[in-house]
């Protein structure tokens, strides 16, 4: 948790830029006008509320939608992503929320889907082998690669997605909601995986509903409100701070606890004071 | 668990996980099939369970049905149906359907006909007019699916009666063209067999194949540091298949042999096999059809794969047409009407292609049309009616549906795909 100023202090390049990014879909505008950056070697965490955009961002930069207004610069220069494959070119890596893994298909072929070796001859044991490496470095704990991925519990299923995102080399890579569906010795691992991606020199976009994930890898969090740019937060910031910047008010249950809390303290400290005195 | 692996001994790659059982040896490729029916993967064993069935009821009938030379007659009749029903698999694969393959056969045919005898052109530039025809109207589905998002049971249906209808009009007040009898095309349909010694030749080939890949992927396998299957079993099963298909081709060899049609309909049941299994196009193909947004996703070129699907099955229905004209020696008003949609489509169903995609294979298409065709003739031997021959072969049909459907039940409660 302590680890991220050093981290902050390391930024390397500018991996991508988002200018006046805006999306509708119909009268609805997902987005508005965002601006978002993001350098190699440093998380950026994506919060915001139910609603708020942050898949639909996800979405753009992975080349699902295309905004309707905006421009993309990844890697100093303009770019559009029209389809998956460009993205995936380029170096963009997504970890969707609902993973979109083929059920019928299994481990080893979810991973290099769309990238199998020997396109003509399918080099099933190289492709077996490259699979149990991806797998082993993210102590991953999947009984049999040769299984359909229908057998898979859901955390084994967002380690298959997480394995996949990295066969190739990203330069970026996106992960949507990545430790929602995981346990808590798979969470962590997941959190030191994004920590060794990050020492890679990789740019990493992590969207997370949890504070206490963002809080213990991202550098930087940005907050989405309805579809805008609603501040960007140190990872220190206070919980109370992000808490407002998310909701767009002071006043809600977590200030009021906190505020709760506070009171009772202090009231106990005087109470206490008085007992001494007593 | 790194602390587990470090003690023991060092396990191979995929067989670190303690809580996974795992099979070695001969028993244990045994429990392991055993295992894999008890859950619903049946793969192809209701089908060869169906056909011991339907074989043993007609030979108890009339026990001409089992003798060489109507087996023989079977093969050839399998085969013009057997490659449209190759077709059908392909667009099962992805998910869709065609119900134009029995039009497009019998345009494919009057073409010939026409091109042919009428016209004079070459036989085999007639052939090859027919199979471009086909993969036209099969890529014009695909613009119609991929660009309008017409679903492709509508659109095939709207062929069917098209096709049809060309087809009655390039054949005119005629209504059937006759192939002259001693031609090429007609005697392959008709008469040609493989010599002897070809026929087993080829029957070895699989068992050879088998052997030498099987061989080199436990090599390649035990070097990687990954489990392999057990060399005793892949002889056994070497074994028996070779000996099996040496004592059929025996079996056919006592009256005319195995028919070159029946032999083309085998290979290119066996290059697509090869082509869905061993190719990232066929990875591709199952992808698209298991889930196809995810397919989008990891960045295949989702209408390519749809294109390719909907021209090969009006491809192979067109070939399927050209053979069947050479079968009967005519092409005719009738050719690729009645029952040759279905048949097809049953074929394919039957064999084990699941009607929702992604789930399927090449092999599924011979095994089905020989079920298919083995009613036909077992009830033509009965003197039966045709109308008797739609009632049996729909509740077969049926069966098989009602047999994929429970399987995937107890697939998904047994956690597999």
């Amino acid at each position: 948790m302590s680890e991220s100023p050093e981290g902050s202090a390391s930024v390397g390049e500018l991996v991508l830029s988002l200018r006046g990014i805006s999306k509708n879909f119909g009268a609805v505008s997902a987005l508005t006008d965002i601006d978002f950056d993001v350098h190699a070697g440093e998380v950026v965490a994506l919060v915001g509320d139910n609603g708020a955009g942050k898949s639909t961002l996800v979405k753009i930069l992975a080349g699902v939608h295309h905004p309707s207004s905006g421009t993309i610069n990844f890697r100093g220069s303009a770019v559009t992503l029209p389809d998956p494959r460009a993205a995936l070119t380029l170096g963009i890596a997504t970890v969707f929320q609902d993973l979109a893994l083929c059920e019928n298909l299994d481990v080893v072929a979810n991973i290099f889907l769309g990238n199998e070796l020997s396109p003509l001859r399918l080099d099933e044991v190289a492709m077996e082998m490259r699979a149990w490496t991806l797998l082993n470095e993210l102590s991953a704990r999947i009984p049999s690669v040769r299984e359909a991925v229908a057998s898979l519990s859901g955390g084994q299923r967002q380690t298959v997605a997480i394995a996949r995102s990295l066969l190739l080399e990203p330069k970026l890579i996106l992960l949507d909601e990545p430790t929602a569906a995981l346990g808590v010795a798979q969470t962590a691992e997941v959190l030191n995986l994004i920590d060794r991606v990050r020492a890679r020199g990789l740019g990493v976009v992590m969207i997370s509903h949890n504070m206490e994930d963002v809080r213990a890898v991202a550098d930087r969090i940005v907050v989405l409100r309805l579809g805008r740019n609603n501040g960007v937060f140190e990872p220190d910031a206070s919980n109370q701070d992000l808490v407002s910047a998310i909701t767009g008010a002071s006043n809600n249950a977590v200030s009021r606890r906190t505020e709760r809390l506070r009171m009772e303290r202090d009231h106990a400290g005087s109470a206490q004071a008085g007992e001494q005195r007593q | 668990m790194t602390a587990e692996k470090s003690t023991s001994a060092p396990l191979a790659l995929d067989r670190a996980d303690a809580r996974v059982k795992h099979q070695a040896g001969l028993g244990g490729a045994i429990r392991s099939f055993l295992d894999r029916v008890r859950s619903g993967d049946l793969g192809s064993l209701p089908v060869v369970v169906g056909l011991v069935v339907i074989w043993t009821v007609f030979t108890s009938l009339n026990p001409v049905f089992v003798s060489s030379s109507n087996l023989v007659n079977l093969l050839f009749d399998c085969s013009t149906v057997g490659v449209i029903a190759l077709g059908i698999v392909c667009v099962l694969m992805v998910g869709e359907i065609d119900l134009s393959v029995g039009s497009v056969s019998g345009f494919a045919s009057a073409m010939v006909g026409t091109l042919w005898v009428n016209q004079g052109w070459p036989v085999a530039l007639a052939i090859v007019a027919a199979l471009a025809f086909g993969a036209l109207i099969g890529s014009l589905y695909a613009l119609l699916f991929n660009r309008l998002g017409m679903p492709s049971f509508v659109s095939t249906l709207a062929g069917l009666l098209a096709v049809l209808g060309m087809q009655l009009y390039i054949l005119g007040s005629t209504g059937s063209i006759n192939l002259p009898y001693g031609s090429t095309l007609v005697d392959f349909g008709q008469l040609m067999v493989m010599p002897k010694w070809v026929s087993h030749t080829l029957a070895a080939i699989p068992g050879l194949a088998m052997l030498v890949s099987g061989l080199r992927t436990f090599a390649r396998r035990r070097a990687a540091n990954l489990s392999a299957r057990s060399v005793a079993g892949l002889v056994v099963r070497v074994a028996t298949i070779t000996v099996g298909l040496e004592l059929i081709v025996a079996y056919l060899n006592q009256s005319r042999g195995i028919p070159w049609m029946f032999g083309l309909f085998v290979g290119l049941v066996a290059a697509m096999n090869y082509a869905l299994t061993r190719t990232k196009w066929g990875r591709s193909m199952t992808a698209v059809g298991g889930n196809r947004e995810a397919a989008r996703r990891a960045g295949i070129k989702v209408r390519v794969i749809y294109l390719s699907a909907f021209a090969l099955c009006s491809t192979f229905a067109a070939l399927g047409g050209v053979l069947a004209a050479a079968r009967l020696a005519s092409a005719s008003q009738q050719a690729g009407t009645g029952d040759v949609n279905l048949n097809a489509i049953a074929a394919a169903v039957i064999g084990g292609t699941s009607l929702f995609g992604g789930r399927g294979s090449a092999y599924s298409a011979l095994l089905g049309i020989i079920v298919i065709q083995s009613i036909a003739s077992g009830l033509t031997l009965l003197d039966l009616s045709s109308s008797l021959r739609y009632m049996i072969t729909g509740a077969v049909l049926a069966i098989a549906v009602i047999v994929d459907s429970l399987a995937r039940r107890s697939r998904a409660s047994h956690g597999r795909a």
